[in-house]
């Protein structure tokens, strides 16, 4: 059987007999299980299209999945060998050393699940996470059957809660990070690069925003503005925590400014913008990207602290942290509550953090030069 | 009985592209007081060699291949217990590096590293360390030795450093010293008083001397005998004035030939063609052929030997053109 | 009080046109302030270039020589204005570079360029080398379209010896020396007329410097391009040089054209410089005089009073005579330029 129909069938098959179980392995896991989801909720899959946006992204993703799988797995079984690609650039070459990290490489794959999961939450989970069944019956009812992971104090469904979680923390996550690298990225990369009194004024403000304990800041906002938005919540997790970032990229701008191929373009006329924008940041991204995505998992913390206080988002949003909260009375008699969402939590975070481990691995002395 | 006798060294470092075969099949002798030197440019195999002798090589991804042998004060030296390796570092065979700067450890004042290895191998105590350690000093031409013992490698320039260096190489009588390139990164003056310098401690002590270097200039000034390293291999070797008036080896004039002496304004420079290829994959045959103007059929079909030069000399050239059996080599000064 | 360098640089019987002088450069400092203490309050000055002085012809090579520390890269880079000197002026084809408003200084980045040393550090390791010429080439209006600019930067990688494939690749695919043939295609993009080369081969191996060193000859002949080269060792500084000026701590004190330069130094440091070139010829080892000086380059922050080389230098006239004043570059035979009162005197062997 030839590669190239044994990947028709069973899209990452091929590489993975070959050894390439990362790549493999992601394609394989999502084609078998979006076809799962495809065959067993086929019905909601068929509604989807007509319905709510949430809706409408999670078939479009079902679809744009196993295309994609397929398309992938397809396209590589086909290319010759050893194709001799003119120019290896630093990402592939980082993307070399990553893939060597068996532990990271899963990192990632389980990043990738969790952010599939929480765009086709809407097909896939059982029961809708704030619907309460009866109150008689269906109360704190242990794992199994109908409810898979059980049924909470309000009798909703514990697994649909926790998956509809997923996509509050990492839409969270994601944003505020974004906005945290985005402004501390150019704030540190103009501080470093023009020095003098810009440098002074940035640095003195990333100091003032840094010593602001972050936690207590966060509940002093959402009391102030008397609001749980999510919104809000994004915005303040994301504008305190740029200051790292811009320190970090503040330190390389300062050490890439002396070097020669800087002051090549400075000899060659370039404006200082271009300078800045286009040489001495995408220098400067390597610690960038790992203190983000280890970032991501630490506002995930941060933002399931802040509801496991009861200051986060209000119910019957399903947030992992309120889960958690709500659990706590019910420790000794309804353990699934506060566990599973907890579990979670932990997963999640540890997934990021292999990944941001395994980028800075794979970054450090390599790109170093 | 040389002091030094390497024999058929194969270093090999296993890296992602494949074996790299660094140094492969390298032999040569220092005898009692003398200096060798060797030359070549980077990737030649110079420093693995040196690495190799005093048993530095990291090792995974490094190796030294079986069926090599390093005789020093004709004791074999691979395979010995690392413990005796130990003793014998720093103290029958001294080495010194190319980078003073970061040879010595920016925490601990100079004083403090010549006074370990004196403690460490002599077994002195505090005060008698210190006192050897300034003569130490002096004796390589450092002012106000007393002070600067207590002084910080980074308070020091580059050439008292290197000074420092040679001093505690020295500290415990070295038979052998191992100078991988040592003046390289050091202004012309101060490498003139380094070389000097060098030459004078040597005929002192009566040690003998393995300098490595990229500069055929230092070997004229230093060394009795020169050995040319390209592709892991030596490719020549004899008394240094006869290598470098009348080289045999293509590499070696080729050598020559690209460099700007003083006073030859209008001759063009005739650059050796093409780069060293990767120590991964050396061509077959003789290793310089692609970039040689002299190379014919016979030296893709096989690799020469190192042969020699005249009947009875001490100079050979790994090259078909001094075969004195090969009638075919009449074709040598044919460009191909 | 008249400037100490008022010769004209006529070594080549050029004459002396105006015209013909490219660069101008009359008492150039560069002072670099030391701070100390919690206010970093500058406590003493750096002299890295202390009143350097010459003229620059139309295709010549001025070689710029000198050991760690003399200012000599500072004063190629100071030219350039990538760094501010802190006085002096310059005159690029006769105009004052301080009076540049923004279209003229744009003007004079495409006329004078600069190579660097360090060919690892002196590429964007994230760009192509065709993205980084084409950069360039966009930047100045150098092609209308991209069709056009990808070949120029095909003419160019001609032009230093690399083929049109290695557009596509990045810097660290490349060795030391074809990584420097990529820097000088970069100089070489805004068609200049003038070129800082920095320590161009210092880094390279012995037959690559080689290689490079016919280029970057070609390339002058070709071209008709003028080159300040800034370098350490003497032999490959003679090679490339029609003139050549020897630094020490930040002063030039010793200027003329080559041949008279290495045949008949005047000047005590020069002579020291020669002899102290290891030398490939080993009878001559035994022969040529043996100038050591003592004692290390001294640092350019607290200069005694009189000649800055009174403390290492070997002439055995030397006397209070040299601690009381700064001897001025003075013209000591035609054409031959040289600091020290202690002269003239009969020239040593080189």
């Amino acid at each position: 059987m030839t590669d190239a129909s044994l990947s028709a069938v069973l899209p990452g098959f091929p590489q993975m007999l070959k050894g390439r179980w990362g790549a493999g392995g992601m394609s394989l896991t999502v084609w078998l299980g979006l076809l799962g989801v495809l065959l067993t909720r086929w019905a909601r899959f068929g509604a989807g299209w007509g319905g709510p946006l949430d809706h409408q992204i999670a078939s479009l993703t079902v679809v744009a999945g196993l295309l994609g799988a397929w398309g992938w797995s397809m396209f590589d079984v086909s290319r010759p060998a050893e194709m001799e690609r003119s120019g290896i650039g630093q990402w592939s070459l980082t993307a070399r050393a990553f893939k060597k990290n068996r532990v990271a490489v899963i990192g990632v794959m389980v990043v990738v699940w969790i952010y599939l999961i929480a765009l086709i939450t809407p097909l896939i989970a059982p029961h809708d996470p704030a619907t309460q069944a009866s109150l008689l019956t269906a109360r704190l009812v242990a794992p199994g059957g109908e409810f898979p992971l059980g049924t909470d104090h309000l009798s909703r469904d514990v697994f649909s809660r926790i998956m509809y979680g997923a996509r509050i923390s990492l839409s969270i996550g994601f944003i505020a990070v974004g906005i945290s690298v985005t402004i501390g990225t150019l704030l540190g990369a103009v501080s470093g690069y023009l020095g003098g009194w810009v440098d002074t004024v940035v640095m003195r403000f990333v100091d003032m925003v840094i010593s602001f304990p972050r936690l207590v800041l966060l509940i002093a906002i959402v009391a102030l503005f008397e609001s749980n938005s999510i919104f809000l919540i994004m915005a303040v997790l994301g504008l305190t925590q740029w200051p790292g970032t811009a320190r970090i990229v503040r330190g390389e701008v300062l050490s890439l400014r002396e070097r020669e191929f800087i002051e090549a373009a400075r000899a060659l006329g370039f404006s200082r913008r271009r300078i800045i924008l286009r040489h001495v940041i995408p220098n400067a991204l390597a610690p960038v990207i790992v203190t983000a995505t280890l970032g991501v998992g630490n506002v995930i913390v941060l933002e399931a602290g802040l509801s496991f206080l009861g200051l986060g988002l209000q119910p019957p949003t399903p947030s992992w942290g309120s889960m958690v909260s709500d659990g706590r009375g019910y420790l000794l008699d309804a353990w699934w509550i506060s566990t599973f969402s907890g579990l979670a939590i932990v997963l999640t975070v540890v997934a990021f953090n292999l990944v941001g481990d395994g980028l800075r691995d794979a970054l450090d002395p390599r790109l170093r030069t | 009985m040389p002091l030094l006798e390497v024999t058929d060294l194969r270093t090999y470092f296993t890296t992602d592209a494949g074996v790299a075969r660094a140094v492969d099949g390298v032999s040569l002798q220092v005898g009692t007081g003398e200096t060798l030197g060797i030359v070549g440019e980077s990737g030649c195999g110079k420093t693995v060699t040196a690495l190799s002798v005093l048993g530095l090589i990291p090792s995974p991804p490094g190796e030294i291949v079986a069926g090599s042998s390093i005789r020093f004060n004709d004791e074999e030296l691979l395979g010995v217990k690392p413990a005796r390796l130990r003793e014998i570092r720093g103290n029958a065979i001294s080495m010194i590096f190319q980078e003073p700067m970061t040879s010595l450890n920016p925490v601990l004042t100079v004083g403090h590293q010549i006074e370990e290895v004196l403690r460490l191998h002599r077994g002195l105590n505090k005060r008698d360390a210190r006192a050897t350690g300034v003569a130490l000093l002096a004796e390589v031409g450092i002012p106000e030795p007393d002070q600067r013992f207590d002084a910080y490698p980074h308070q020091m320039s580059g050439g008292m450093l290197q000074r420092v260096m040679i001093a505690i190489a020295l500290s415990c009588e070295p038979r052998l010293l191992i100078a991988d390139e040592p003046t390289t990164a050091l202004d012309v003056t101060i490498q003139a008083q380094i070389l000097d310098l060098l030459v004078s401690l040597q005929r002192k002590h009566g040690m003998a001397l393995l300098l490595i270097t990229h500069d055929l200039g230092v070997i004229a000034e230093v060394c009795d005998r020169v050995v040319v390293m390209y592709g892991g291999q030596i490719v020549e070797t004899g008394a240094t004035e006869e290598i470098l008036t009348r080289p045999e080896h293509p590499y070696t004039q080729g050598l020559l030939a690209s460099l700007p002496g003083i006073g030859d304004r209008d001759v063009r420079l005739n650059p050796i063609p093409g780069t060293v290829p990767s120590a991964v994959d050396w061509p077959d045959g003789c290793r310089f052929r692609d970039r040689c103007s002299f190379a014919w059929e016979r030296c893709a079909e096989s690799a020469p030997d190192l042969l020699p030069v005249d009947a009875g000399s001490s100079r050979s050239a790994r090259c078909w053109l001094v075969d004195p059996d090969d009638s075919s080599s009449g074709l040598a000064g044919e460009p191909t | 009080m008249t400037s100490a360098v008022d010769v004209t640089s006529n070594v080549e019987g050029h004459g002396s046109f105006d015209a013909d002088v490219l660069l101008d450069v009359q008492d150039l400092r560069k002072y670099f302030p030391v701070h100390r203490g919690v206010l970093g309050r500058s406590v003493a000055q750096v002299r890295a270039v202390d009143d350097v002085s010459f003229r620059l012809q139309r295709g010549e090579t001025l070689g710029l020589v000198g050991e760690s520390g003399c200012g000599k890269s500072t004063t190629g880079r100071a030219i350039l204005r990538l760094i501010e000197p802190t006085s002096g002026r310059l005159f690029y084809d006769g105009q004052d570079l301080e009076e540049f408003d923004r279209a003229q200084f744009r003007e004079f980045r495409r006329r004078a360029q600069i190579v660097f040393q360090d060919p690892f550090g002196s590429l964007n390791p994230r760009m192509t080398v065709g993205g980084m010429l084409a950069e360039v080439l966009k930047v100045h209006g150098l092609g209308e379209t991209g069709v056009d600019r990808s070949a120029r930067v095909r003419e160019l990688l001609d032009m230093v010896g690399l083929h049109a494939e290695h557009a596509g690749r990045y810097p660290h695919e490349f060795s030391g020396g074809q990584r420097q043939r990529i820097g000088i295609a970069r100089a070489l993009a805004v068609e200049p007329e003038f070129i800082v080369c920095d320590e161009p081969v210092s880094a390279l191996d012995v037959s690559v410097q080689a290689q490079v060193i016919n280029l970057l000859r070609d390339l002058q002949r070709d071209l008709g391009l003028t080159y300040l080269f800034i370098a350490h060792d003497l032999a490959v500084v003679e090679y490339m040089s029609d003139r050549v000026a020897v630094m020490y701590l930040g002063k030039i004190v010793e200027m003329t054209a080559t041949e008279e330069l290495y045949k008949g130094p005047r000047h005590p440091y020069t002579r020291a410089l020669l002899s102290a070139a290891p030398r490939r010829d080993p009878q001559a080892g035994q022969t040529r005089e043996r100038i050591r000086l003592s004692g290390d380059v001294p640092s350019p922050i607290r200069p005694l009073p009189g000649c800055p080389f009174y403390a290492r230098c070997p002439h055995p006239g030397k006397d209070e005579d040299c601690q009381s004043a700064v001897p001025l570059l003075e013209e000591k035979a035609p054409g031959h330029l040289a600091a020290c009162i202690k002269n003239p005197m009969p020239a040593g062997r080189a």
